[in-house]
């Protein structure tokens, strides 16, 4: 087992074994899910939105290197510059570059999962670089040194007497139990940041072929700001986001809405096609645009795998993932949580440190069930089984598949192997859970059913006889 | 350029291959794209569009007003003013906005492109046009051209929407249809559907408005123009 899977199963332990964090995730995402159907039942045909949304992302896929160049070729004519970051690292050099040679301190920073992603916060601090997340979950996550809990809730853990605290501690914030005082408390200490940052970076929820814009879909604000402000803006992006036409937002914003936050859309869904132009009262002198390959085109190699390029983050997969409310967000120590975490991080990371993810499923198929964009979410899980299967050095499990395939080949053989797991479990009853049962591992948190005093061959027989 | 070129030949590769029928099925390659008949759906006229419209706002913490006249808009924003207290107000160069706001004989500040965002920041009021109303979801449609740039409609705690009958719009799938048209190829930098004042529910999911945006949207929709 390698460290990343041993880690990942000790965070399972924790959070299995925290009734209180269980229960109020469950009611969070409870809350969620109502508020989703909600809003899908405002729609008119909510299947047949989801059915045009998943062609749509299908044929971003399609034509990907066309709408990347159309998206490029636009932005360059707005006077925007565009940097194609085949790694990370790539990525983070080419920003600490842009903010070495403008001698930038500050920086803002809206919510901007690629950015988790290649660890720019680290990088840019690691240079000397002031860095301020301004989403309000991101921002209490930051204080307290955590990585989001969730890819669009990001501090949905925390209760407000633990925000509350850590707004004390962090920043000298009078303790409150108010949600309003502590988002003002918020306000008030991003306002001078926005107002001082020399850059901002943001991310991008769709990139638009036809315009050469991002779209950017918040509820806050501080993407707003973020963009506005600043003189320079970079916009981090992966490369699968580029959509064919800005008509396509009319239906992917509100389905993304729907489907991330039980809106109809988000407050502000903007869109950025270019720094300041002439005639322009505001707006940055600078606009960046990263593409971000980083393992993508990995997957897009892949024919059945490229599906959750697809994806819109919308985290819905997230919400209903049995797997998900019961270990946490924390548990599996990815940006990307959930079933569409499970799905991409073995193959933009590697399979051998993050196979583990895939087996942490039941397979009900929830996922796939709830995905707006039809991405078959469960298979690729059972894909990712398969590919670690052949590749799979250690004989240990072919072993035990041979054993059992010689005793079932075998009556006799096989009933006198029932008899004896039937005794051992009747005679480990007492140990149960502890050091000494040989049936630990399930049973130190479960129940085995009582071991019955007839095999089904015996019942067979009888009912012949 | 060599990143560009790496990624851009990797991707064809990659696409060489078909995706797999298993996965994708054998639907067709192209999109429904007549959106409207999936999307919430919208009154027949336009009194039904201004009483959708209406709700929604409502629905979303916004307030929303008609008003007859340019005088009858200047008088109910002149109770803003005097119910609020504003000391400085923010518009920009509009036909409809920048009149409207210097009747206020409220310390104006009119966005321009020397300005300093601090000096936007202390305003208590922003006064804006807009592109559009959108009926189906509340949405105020603007641009960095129509609205004054990219800050004053997000900047101060307040944010004011003057709008005029013809821009009430049924949904979205028109919205965008508008914006083609309208600009065409010379697209604004900045386009924004702002659906409410600012909100967050990133705490314990409690919805609190003003986030980092305006706390208040107040919308007029003038009935003429005249």
């Amino acid at each position: 087992m390698t460290q990343t899977a041993r880690q990942f199963q000790r965070n399972c332990d924790t959070t299995t074994n925290d009734a209180d964090h269980r229960s109020w995730i469950r009611i969070a995402l409870n809350q969620a899910g109502d508020a989703r159907s909600t809003a899908q039942a405002r729609f008119n045909d909510w299947d047949g939105a989801c059915g045009a949304a998943s062609q749509i992302k299908w044929e971003s896929l399609d034509h990907l290197a066309e709408n990347l160049e159309s998206f490029e070729a636009k932005l360059l004519a707005r006077g925007a510059s565009v940097h194609w970051a085949e790694t990370g690292e790539d990525a983070c050099a080419y920003i600490l570059r842009v903010a070495a040679e403008r001698h930038a301190k500050r920086i803002v920073k809206s919510k901007c999962m690629t950015t988790e992603e290649i660890g720019l916060n680290e990088r840019l601090e690691a240079a000397g670089l002031k860095v301020v997340e301004s989403d309000l979950g991101e921002f209490i996550v930051q204080l307290r040194k955590e990585p989001p809990y969730h890819f669009v809730f990001p501090a949905m853990h925390l209760r407000r007497n633990r925000i509350s605290e850590t707004f004390e501690r962090e920043i000298g914030a009078a303790p409150t139990e108010d949600a309003e005082s502590l988002t003002l408390t918020a306000r008030q200490e991003l306002r001078n940041v926005f107002l001082s940052a020399d850059i901002g970076i943001s991310g991008a929820n769709f990139g638009v072929a036809d315009t050469g814009m991002i779209s950017i879909t918040e509820n806050e604000g501080n993407a707003r700001l973020t963009t506005s402000i600043p003189r320079i803006h970079i916009a981090v992006m992966g490369i699968e986001k580029v959509i064919p036409r800005l008509a396509d937002l009319a239906l992917l914003l509100p389905v993304l809405a729907t489907s991330a936050t039980g809106q109809t859309l988000t407050c502000y869904n903007t869109m950025i096609g270019g720094p300041r132009q002439p005639g322009e009262v505001d707006g940055p002198d600078e606009f960046h645009v990263i593409l971000l390959d980083n393992g993508r085109t990995r997957l897009l190699a892949d024919p059945g795998l490229r599906d959750a390029l697809r994806c819109i983050r919308c985290g819905a997969c997230l919400n209903i993932c049995p797997v998900y409310r019961n270990i946490g967000g924390h548990a599996y120590d990815t940006t990307y949580q959930g079933p569409i975490g499970a799905v991409i991080t073995p193959h933009l990371q590697d399979l051998t440190n993050w196979k583990h993810l895939a087996f942490a499923s039941s397979l009900c198929g929830a996922c796939t069930e709830t995905c707006p964009v039809g991405i078959r979410l469960h298979d690729h899980l059972h894909h990712t089984r398969s590919m670690v299967a052949e590749r799979k050095t250690s004989g240990l499990e072919a072993m035990m598949a041979r054993m059992y395939a010689f005793a079932a080949l075998r009556p006799g053989l096989f009933q006198w192997c029932g008899r004896q797991m039937r005794r051992t479990l009747r005679m480990t009853t007492r140990f149960r859970g502890g050091r000494l049962d040989p049936f630990r591992a399930w049973r130190h948190t479960r129940d085995l059913p009582a071991a019955p005093a007839k095999s089904f061959h015996d019942l067979w027989k009888e009912r012949k006889a | 350029m060599n990143g560009r070129a790496a990624i851009l030949a990797r991707i064809q590769s990659a696409l060489a291959r078909p995706t797999d029928v298993s996965i994708r099925g054998d639907s067709s390659t192209t999109a429904d794209r007549a959106f409207s008949r999936f999307l919430p759906r919208v009154g027949p006229d336009a009194d039904a569009l201004a009483r959708q419209f209406a709700e929604n706002a409502a629905s979303l913490h916004a307030e929303f007003h008609h008003v007859d006249s340019r005088d009858h808009l200047v008088e109910r924003l002149r109770e803003l003013a005097t119910e609020n207290d504003w000391r400085t107000i923010a518009t920009h160069d509009g036909p409809l906005a920048k009149p409207a706001s210097e009747a206020l004989r409220v310390p104006l500040h009119c966005v321009g492109p020397d300005d300093d965002a601090a000096t936007l920041a202390q305003c208590d009021a922003g006064i804006s046009e807009c592109d559009a109303l959108i009926a189906q979801t509340g949405s105020v449609l603007v641009t960095a051209a129509s609205a004054g740039g990219r800050a004053l409609s997000v900047l101060t705690p307040h944010h004011v929407v003057l709008a005029t009958r013809s821009q009430l719009t049924p949904d979205l799938p028109t919205a965008f249809e508008l914006l083609a048209r309208k600009y065409a190829d010379a697209c604004p930098s900045m386009i924004s559907f702002i659906t409410g004042p600012s909100r967050t529910g990133d705490i314990e999911r409690t919805l609190v408005l003003g986030a980092h945006g305006p706390r208040r949207l107040t919308l007029f929709l003038l009935e003429s123009e005249e």
